[in-house]
């Protein structure tokens, strides 16, 4: 019997007004609802999870101190045995996909929901700038760094004196990541934009402006894995999680080790590619977490996907938008699709449709590869899964 | 007048470096067995889980290492400050720390420039260590 483990259910909540959860919803109910769907799609109920995964900014300070337990007690869950509340920031959910595998591979979950939800723009609860100054923080927040765009800011000035990207490099992630967004009926933000329009917009820390950064969004999404045998009765081709990895580095941006490369990125995806027996040569899809412009340039470049410094080129002329040759956050990404605050299961979310050849519009001819990559805090964690249609 | 913006939440391990700046000193730390200096300060030389370590007064001299110009305030309290510049600098020691660039020049700050450490009281009980260009 295979024990392998495989995603065989996604969903991601729907919003409206550019990015808000539908009127009525709360916290938990989003979570539901897109469990309820991503379960729904597989052809399993509530009733056959017995592990969870969860993470995310609600309900703190106070129950929110333990989602796992708090979200078994509202989805009325029985006996999970499989628990992971790991929160690493955005890379929370990557991380959870690549522990729930081995849980199941080793026979201590059969069946794990990973599950998110946000409603921090219509309780306009992204309180920027109002985090505490304690730890290594007491440098960085006493001198007024906007956090966490300042963070990212800096890293872009070093990739740029390193490197030699540009203002128009970080633009041309920007601009086509939109037009990914635009052909994504999910997607809050569609008009078409131009590395003019990019270059244009207000500053908001030098050298990133308001569309190097992304998008302040309500959101939720669910993810559902099982084994590659209980797959067989289910809906959805089994997408086999090949490999993964994931690591940390730093809370203070001042600790970031090389501040013009991504290392936790090049670690956590060193040990996935290991693990999967392929490397960046043989991705044919890259769903990497665009907190920002930069974070996308610095990832590509960490992943392999390009060498350090080739990331300018690589990005140059819409090459992974629609149509180009490395096709790069097909839903409009954190800038444009949605971004509620901690976006790396929507990187998982979006790799299976398109592995599934559900995509729509924005469908990509023959992925059977998929590179997912979630960062956290300030360039601080990063987590990396390989999903694949192949088993090996 | 009050202090309005976020004050840092100093602890046992932060003490000697805050205390130090009140005095005009800027305070790291400095592994006694490989010699390297590093801050934010705590009970071990990171990496090494090495306990021997001193407190030093830095030169206050240092390099940009990197920067950034911030537009959009952190918060209301650094609202009439805009634009700022927060630099994250490489002391002459190694130790790197990020506090503001205090410049009448935004535009020619860059990564490299050199530096100097001033102290800016900003309340009876806190000083922050803050840097201007050198020279």
């Amino acid at each position: 019997m295979s024990r392998r483990p495989v995603v065989v259910g996604v969903a991601d909540a729907p919003t409206h007004d550019r990015g808000r959860a539908l009127p009525g919803a709360t916290v938990l109910s989003i979570q539901r609802d897109a469990a309820h769907e991503a379960l729904a799609q597989a052809g399993l109920t509530i009733r056959d999870v017995d592990g969870l995964a969860v993470a995310g900014m609600w309900g703190m300070p106070g129950p929110g101190a333990m989602q796992p337990v708090l979200l078994t007690e509202y989805l009325g869950l029985e006996w999970p045995r499989y628990l992971d509340g790991t929160n690493v920031g955005g890379a929370a959910f990557v991380l959870h996909a690549g522990r729930a595998a081995e849980a199941i591979r080793a026979g201590q979950a059969e069946t794990v929901l990973i599950v998110y939800g946000s409603l921090q723009k219509s309780q306009a609860a992204r309180a920027l700038g109002g985090r505490p100054a304690m730890f290594s923080n007491q440098w960085d927040i006493p001198a007024g760094l906007p956090l966490p765009a300042g963070a990212y800011a800096m890293a872009a000035h070093r990739h740029a004196h390193v490197y030699g990207s540009t203002r128009e490099t970080l633009a041309e992630i920007a601009v086509a990541t939109r037009a990914w967004a635009a052909l994504n009926p999910a997607a809050a933000f569609r008009d078409p934009m131009t590395v003019d329009d990019v270059l244009g917009a207000r500053t908001i820390a030098s050298p990133l402006g308001r569309y190097d950064c992304c998008l302040v969004t309500d959101g939720g999404g669910a993810v559902v894995m099982t084994t590659e045998e209980r797959a067989r009765d289910l809906r959805m081709p089994p997408i086999h999680v090949l490999g993964h990895g994931a690591s940390a580095s730093h809370t203070s941006i001042a600790h970031m080790p090389d501040m013009a490369k991504l290392e936790v990125a090049e670690h956590s995806s060193r040990a996935a590619y290991a693990m999967a027996g392929r490397g960046p040569a043989r991705m044919d899809l890259a769903m990497l977490y665009d907190s920002f412009t930069i974070t996308v340039l610095m990832t590509l470049e960490a992943l392999g996907l390009c060498g350090y410094g080739e990331g300018k080129d690589f990005v140059k002329g819409g090459r992974t938008g629609p149509g180009g040759s490395f096709p790069v956050n097909t839903n409009g990404g954190g800038l444009s699709y949605c971004h509620p605050g901690m976006y790396g299961l929507f990187t998982i979310i979006e790799a299976s449709r398109q592995l599934w050849g559900i995509a729509g519009e924005r469908q990509v001819e023959d992925v059977r590869t998929a590179v997912c990559h979630g960062t956290g805090g300030v360039l601080s964690s990063g987590a990396t899964l390989i999903l694949s249609t192949e088993k090996d | 007048m009050t202090y309005e913006k976020p004050v840092p939440a100093i602890d046992a391990e932060s003490e000697p470096y805050w205390s130090g700046a009140r005095e005009g000193r800027l305070m790291i730390q400095r592994c006694g067995r490989t010699g390297r200096c590093f801050l934010y300060s705590r009970r071990l030389a990171p990496g090494a889980d090495e306990t021997d370590i001193q407190w030093i007064e830095a030169t206050g001299a240092g390099t940009v290492y990197s920067f950034t110009v911030c537009h959009a305030p952190a918060g209301p309290a650094f609202r009439d400050e805009t634009p700022y510049v927060v630099a994250c600098v490489t002391l002459d020691e190694g130790a790197r720390i990020v506090s503001n660039l205090e410049t009448g020049d935004i535009e020619a700050v860059h990564i490299g420039q050199r530096v100097k450490v001033f102290f800016d009281k900003v309340s009876e009980e806190l000083t922050i260590p803050k840097f201007r260009p050198a020279g």
